[in-house]
């Protein structure tokens, strides 16, 4: 089932002297239940890409329907409401709320939902299972390693029960070791839960374990490569 | 967990920031309750002065009396006066007096001073006045001596015993002379009483002035300072306008606009205050957006609404002021409960200078809920106008640029 349809999507950015085609005409589809890699140097597009498709910024030109919405046209309190509810994000610095404990992270999602304390309570639990960490429930962030930080945002994007996660170099400030326990964890929950996880990376080991490879250089997809 | 549980924890984040801003709030809202809590305590003894030693709370007098200060503008209060003064709820007592202008003279010195005509025993009731009674006895129904100011006695350089003649003008016309022994020396608290005139027994008065029955003004007690207003317009409601009824703030303007004054000096030196530490909490908020710009771009990313956001950020800079306000009250208010209860005496010389003004050589305090509210109200707009800068902020936050940030 189809849950993201990109068309000709163009992101210029003007603000310098230079004009910057950072997304140049991109088209695109994503499946449920994906887990998706897209690769490139630095400076190619892939954090602008997944910024469009996250809603977080607007597009120049095309457009981007993700389950039946077209993005482009949501106002701002409408498309923050519908990242709620459709999007879960996983940030390369982990970014936790840091005066909140790691039950109130991975709740606080479930909080702007309007979700009943028993249910957020169970979903966190379970979340918090899935991850190893529910030893670490009422820690705050920075009492928690790097990997630990990343398992807990990871946890904090499932948690809305999102359609799909995007994860911005999500293993880039964590070690080997780590880094094959985040991406262990988060295939097991892309079995378990059916979420389409899209990552943009240029780590190795992430596109190692990617079932599908998009490649993009100068704000074109180069190539699209599916795995078994 | 709500926005405020949030607001509350993000305060703590940079402690010593935190604590160095509700300190310089504390600071600001000791010194501002000390100063007005002094403001209000002296203008509250000054208006009890005036209040409980001479003027009462409310006056009635013939309509032109006020404007002429004449005896022929004296009245006989009529029963109708009576009824409606004992049918008002809040009169706890009224008094006649007689009051005018008189010469009063002993040996080759003579000194122009208020004459007053009072019923000793419910006069007493009303400025307790035979407790400042310094020298002699005070004066008793049906008396024929005098009671004399202490520095108008000096000038006549009277004493217990002598007697004074008194001479002014009787009712239209009338001469009105008489002999008076001195009886008593009355030694007020307040400068200007001191120099302000004589007692004499009512009877005694009516009969000097040729005034028989009559009076120039009913001196009212009632029962709560703040409602004067409400209960002169019960009395003229049911007398209309056959008397004119005075409140103690019409009868003394200059007072009121000295306090109006000074009042206003005081508002000056706390709006600087405030201005100063306004500026100090917009520091510190200004430095926690630019520090958070990024978590913030995080929390829109995630789901949070900017309204949510911009109440937390809102609910964080009112719990500075808030935490300074309690802080500043912790060290205030125990310490002006003390001077409320122990007046601190002034120096001589600068005591000179207050007792110029009719003031008591003393400063003076004063904990009405006033002096704990407005400044609680002050740091609360203070914090309400710098809580526009965060939801300015956050209105024009883009996301992706927060992300980079």
């Amino acid at each position: 089932m189809k849950i993201i349809d990109i068309k000709n999507l163009e992101k210029i950015y003007n603000d310098s002297e230079v004009k910057v085609h950072a997304v140049n005409g991109v088209n695109l589809s994503f499946e449920k239940g994906e887990f998706a890699a897209i690769v490139g140097p630095s400076g190619s597009g892939k954090t602008t890409l997944l910024n469009l498709l996250g809603g977080l910024d607007k597009p120049s030109g095309g457009e981007i329907i993700i389950d039946n919405t077209s993005v482009g046209t949501l106002k701002s309190s409408r498309l923050i409401d519908f990242r709620l509810h459709n999007i879960g994000f996983v940030f390369q610095a982990y970014n936790l709320i840091p005066v909140l404990t790691v039950k109130e992270n991975v709740e606080f999602i479930m909080l702007l939902q309007g979700k009943s304390k028993k249910e957020r309570d169970a979903r966190t639990k379970e979340l918090l299972e899935a991850v190893g960490l529910i030893d670490r429930i009422d820690s705050r962030p920075a009492k928690l390693s790097g990997g630990q930080q990343q398992r807990v945002a990871v946890a904090r994007a499932l948690a809305s029960k999102p359609k799909f996660i995007l994860a911005d170099e999500p293993t880039a400030n964590l070690d080997s070791k780590t880094t094959e326990n985040l991406l262990e964890i988060m295939e097991k929950l892309n079995r378990e839960e059916q979420v389409t996880f899209i990552f943009s990376t240029h780590d190795a080991r992430v596109v190692k374990k990617a079932k599908r490879v998009i490649t993009i250089e100068d704000g074109k997809i180069i190539s699209d490569e599916r795995r078994n | 967990m709500k926005n405020l549980t949030i607001a509350w924890r993000n305060l703590w984040r940079n402690k010593r920031r935190t604590l160095i801003t509700a300190a310089a709030v504390a600071l600001a809202v000791f010194f501002s309750t000390l100063m007005s809590s002094m403001q209000e305590g002296t203008y509250s003894k000054m208006i009890d002065n005036i209040v409980k030693f001479y003027s009462g709370y409310l006056q009635i007098h013939h309509n032109d009396y006020w404007e002429t200060r004449s005896i022929d503008d004296s009245y006989v209060p009529g029963q109708d006066l009576k009824d409606a003064l004992n049918s008002t709820d809040e009169i706890e007592l009224y008094v006649p007096r007689i009051e005018s202008f008189t010469l009063l003279s002993t040996g080759n010195v003579t000194k122009g001073a208020a004459l007053i005509g009072i019923d000793p025993e419910e006069e007493n009731k009303i400025t307790n006045l035979s407790q400042w009674v310094s020298t002699g006895e005070y004066l008793s129904k049906g008396d024929k001596g005098i009671l004399v100011a202490v520095n108008i006695a000096k000038q006549l350089k009277a004493e217990i015993g002598d007697t004074l003649v008194l001479i002014s003008q009787g009712y239209h016309g009338a001469s009105a002379a008489g002999l008076f022994p001195i009886k008593g020396i009355l030694k007020f608290p307040s400068p200007d009483l001191n120099n302000f005139g004589a007692y004499i027994d009512l009877d005694a008065a009516r009969d000097f002035f040729s005034v028989p029955d009559m009076v120039t003004s009913m001196v009212l007690l009632v029962s709560d300072y703040d409602h004067v207003q409400k209960i002169k317009h019960a009395i003229q409601e049911k007398v209309g306008d056959k008397y004119s009824i005075m409140t103690w703030d019409e009868m003394q303007p200059e007072i009121v606009q000295m306090i109006e004054g000074d009042r206003a000096g005081g508002v000056v030196m706390k709006a600087i205050l405030y201005i100063v530490i306004g500026f100090g909490i917009l520091g510190t908020i200004i430095m926690m957006m630019s520090e958070r710009k990024r978590e913030n771009g995080i929390m829109i990313a995630i789901g949070m609404q900017k309204y949510r956001l911009q109440t937390m950020l809102f609910y964080e800079t009112l719990l500075i002021g808030l935490v300074g306000v309690i802080a500043g009250f912790v060290l205030s208010i125990p310490i002006i409960s003390i001077f409320v209860n122990n007046p601190i005496p002034l120096p001589a010389e600068i005591g000179e200078a207050y007792e110029m003004f009719g003031l008591e050589p003393a400063m003076y305090f004063s904990l009405v809920p006033k002096v704990v509210l407005n400044q609680l109200i002050t740091v609360f707009v203070i914090t309400l106008c710098i809580a526009v800068y965060p939801v300015i902020q956050i209105i024009n936050l883009k996301v992706s640029n927060a992300l980079r940030a």
